[in-house]
């Protein structure tokens, strides 16, 4: 490559033509993926909008476009195009900030977007004293040097915000960064090591437990190093019936031993050796755990139970059943039981799910406990960059507000004797917010004036 | 007296405030735009007591949590930030005739959420999705964000306005619009706004992927609602680099704000509306 155009493919992506393009780019693609639904068997998508269509689609990765190659390639030249322009101009900032506050000529001040004159009876040195105790009072740290023509004093505010802009851009790169240390893909294809970062899920019935959970893309096996036993699921519900907390009791298990035993809840992950387990399903089954106690406490037993089906309990001189019940989706909301002692009639009743039942019989009273037996659904996500990509997001808001908010500001004084007393000629210039800075300007110069008067 | 009544008030003090602004706009007169305010400034007062009263309602029904969670909610919330920044910059600039621009919005709003069948204002529980600490600082913060957008948009319309009067020569346009804000104000007012809008927007993106992580363990999942949170942060990304490096001025950047606009408002309602997603519970 010559260096002409080596320059040339420089300048392209050092340019702002270039941004503008690829922001507009970006926004006008990623509507695509909001409308045609994401992520679907090709059939679904040859349904929807005719085979044609959807073979176009398959071609231009159109069913899963944010991880497109035409998608990430786009984010790729966003990323260089970040790069190449900051590495033009943050020395051009370097510069601007190194230089010499004083390095400016009296008719330079003059040029000043801001600049006031005025004529003051005073003697020169008295006056520069004055300037120099108010500058210091505005918290101006001026430096001052004698000129064949009197003092000019030179102070400067806020140089470093002038990085504002490069902040904010390479908190993207930050984020884009650590989206690529999270990325299941890049795991796979650069590190080689599947668990260095994935997304699985798992469903573990009540009781059971596992040491490996499933990608979400793939279905590929992911063994976690450690076994998770779910001990408990359940729902508790509002009083109108909306559902309230989706609740995992799990334990963790190292080496078939118990570390430690936990709640999951959804916002309420569990975080375990880097691997986080989120609420995010729930599968419930047709049977029923039954728990039967005596209210003395003389005996107690526990049954696997389905519908329709008889259970004999000799030793507590019971039988009962579940007869029918009321359900919302899948989900048991409540049991009829049918209940005998072998002495009288039997019982017939609704009872609730998950809440005990106490059952009056001749030959005492009873408690019934009836579980719906439930399998959680869990998430289990490994994504070392999520710390890099909070990173970024802090450097970009601290970014913005100091691109912003905050300016660069500079302000001269140079104190002329002349002979009936002195000149002073204040200057000053922002970069941003001139309006706001004007004010301060003028709020300065009126200080002395009063001082003055 | 409940919040359903001081949301009521509120919405006939902006409607009325709407009129004045209105009255003030078409036929100048000074003392308008001064009830005009003082009515925004009821409405104000009355629907901060209302947010708050809703809020201490939902705690006494045993549900308690941020009037946030919904539609409605969200809805009368975007009305009441955008209120009080429209008062706010009309305190700091001086001028009330953008009100005629600005409380027809929030107005809208307002009667939208109360009349529109599909609103449903009863407070319910919080499903689990929501319970969240993040669920302040995520709606929050998009709402600022959208609320300076769209006084962004009306400040680019009251440009364009101008702008075409003032090409025109023909009088009884002129004098309509004679008493907008001069167009360079108004290009700078356009364009604070759009900034003070974009750092909330970024500050509503952030906030809601950490909480999407924290609730799903992932925190971009390119889910409608996000990529058009993205699609209108991009625009805008847009319209603050044309201005910096390309000196977009004037017409350009009010057309921008315009457009952008349209992007927060599908953002904000369309991706309810018209798509699926994860943030379906916004759309009753």
């Amino acid at each position: 490559m010559t260096t002409a155009k080596k320059n040339a493919l420089f300048g392209l992506f050092a340019s702002v033509q270039l941004a503008l393009f690829l922001l507009f780019l970006l926004a006008s693609t990623s509507i695509i993926g909001t409308i045609v639904p994401q992520n679907n068997p090709f059939d679904f998508y040859v349904e929807r909008y005719g085979f044609k269509t959807a073979r176009f689609f398959q071609l231009l990765d159109i069913p899963d476009m944010y991880n497109s190659w035409w998608f990430l390639g786009l984010l790729t030249l966003f990323a260089i195009n970040l790069i190449v322009c900051s590495i033009e101009r943050i020395p051009l900032v370097i510069r601007l900030i190194r230089r010499d506050v004083l390095a400016v000529t009296p008719e330079q001040l003059t040029k000043f977007p801001l600049n006031s004159e005025q004529h003051l009876a005073e003697e020169a040195p008295a006056a520069a004293e004055r300037v120099r105790v108010l500058l210091k009072k505005h918290g101006w740290r001026a430096q001052e040097k004698s000129t064949d023509s009197g003092w000019m004093f030179g102070a400067e505010k806020g140089k470093w915000s002038r990085f504002g802009l490069y902040v904010v851009h390479s908190s993207i790169l930050v984020i884009l960064a650590g989206a690529l240390l999270g990325s299941s893909a890049v795991a796979h294809k650069v590190f080689r090591d599947p668990l260095f970062a994935f997304k699985g899920s798992v469903m573990l019935p009540e009781g059971e437990q596992t040491d490996h959970v499933y990608a979400r893309k793939g279905g590929e096996r992911l063994d976690l190093g450690f076994a998770l036993h779910c001990d408990d699921f359940a729902i508790e519900y509002y009083d109108n019936g909306m559902p309230k907390t989706y609740r995992s009791k799990v334990t963790v298990l190292e080496r078939g031993a118990p570390v430690q035993t936990t709640e999951i809840e959804v916002n309420k992950p569990l975080t375990y050796k880097g691997i986080t387990f989120y609420q995010s399903s729930y599968q419930p089954y047709q049977d029923y755990q039954a728990i039967l106690k005596k209210k003395d406490g003389s005996a107690e037993t526990a049954a696997r139970i389905t519908v329709a089906n008889q259970i004999d309990w000799p030793e507590g001189g019971a039988s009962y059943g579940i007869i029918n019940r009321e359900r919302q989706g899948e989900v048991t909301r409540q049991l009829k039981i049918w209940f005998t002692d072998g002495q009288g009639e039997p019982s017939v009743f609704w009872m609730h799910a998950d809440q005990e039942a106490a059952i009056e019989r001749p030959s005492g009273t009873y408690l019934l406990t009836i579980r719906q037996r439930y399998a959680t659904g869990l998430q289990a996500t490994k994504d070392p960059g999520v710390d890099l990509v909070y990173g970024g997001c802090l450097l970009m808001l601290a970014g913005l507000y100091i691109a912003f908010f905050l300016s660069h500001r500079r302000i001269y004084v140079l104190v002329q004797p002349e002979e009936r007393g002195c000149r002073l000629l204040f200057a000053g210039d922002a970069n941003k917010n001139r309006v706001g800075f004007e004010k301060h300007f003028l709020q300065l110069i009126s200080k002395l004036d009063n001082e003055i008067k | 007296m409940d919040s359903s009544q001081l949301f009521g008030i509120a919405m006939i003090a902006y409607l009325l405030a709407t009129a004045f602004y209105l009255g003030l706009f078409l036929f100048k007169i000074e003392r308008f735009g001064l009830i005009g305010m003082l009515l925004a400034l009821a409405g104000i007062c009355a629907q901060t007591a209302a947010i708050g009263l809703r809020w201490y309602e939902s705690y006494r029904m045993g549900v308690g949590h941020a009037p946030l969670t919904n539609m409605y909610e969200s809805l009368v919330f975007f009305a009441w930030c955008t209120a009080c920044f429209y008062l706010a910059l009309e305190y700091r600039f001086k001028t009330r005739i953008m009100g005629a621009f600005v409380m027809p919005c929030v107005a809208i709003a307002m009667a939208y959420a109360s009349f529109a069948d599909r609103m449903d204002s009863k407070i319910n529980p919080l499903i689990p999705a929501l319970q969240s600490n993040w669920l302040i600082a995520h709606v929050a913060t998009c709402f600022i964000g959208y609320a300076a957008f769209a006084v962004a948009g009306a400040l680019g319309l009251m440009y364009l306005l101008k702008q075409r009067a003032e090409n025109k020569p023909q009088q009884n346009n002129r004098s309509l619009t004679a008493a907008l804000p001069p167009l360079p104000v108004l290009d700078d007012l356009t364009y604070k706004t759009i900034v003070f809008g974009f750092m909330w927007l970024s500050a509503g993106i952030i906030t809601g992927a950490i909480w999407a992580n924290e609730a799903w363990g992932t925190y971009w999942s390119w889910d409608p609602k996000e990529t058009w949170s993205i699609i209108t942060w991009f625009l805008y990304a847009l319209t603050l680099h044309a201005r910096f490096t390309r000196e977009w001025r004037g017409r350009r950047i009010a057309w921008l704000a315009m457009l952008g606009f349209v992007a927060v408002f599908f953002t904000y309602f369309g991706v309810n509306f018209l798509l699926s997603g994860l943030h379906s519970y916004g759309s009753a």
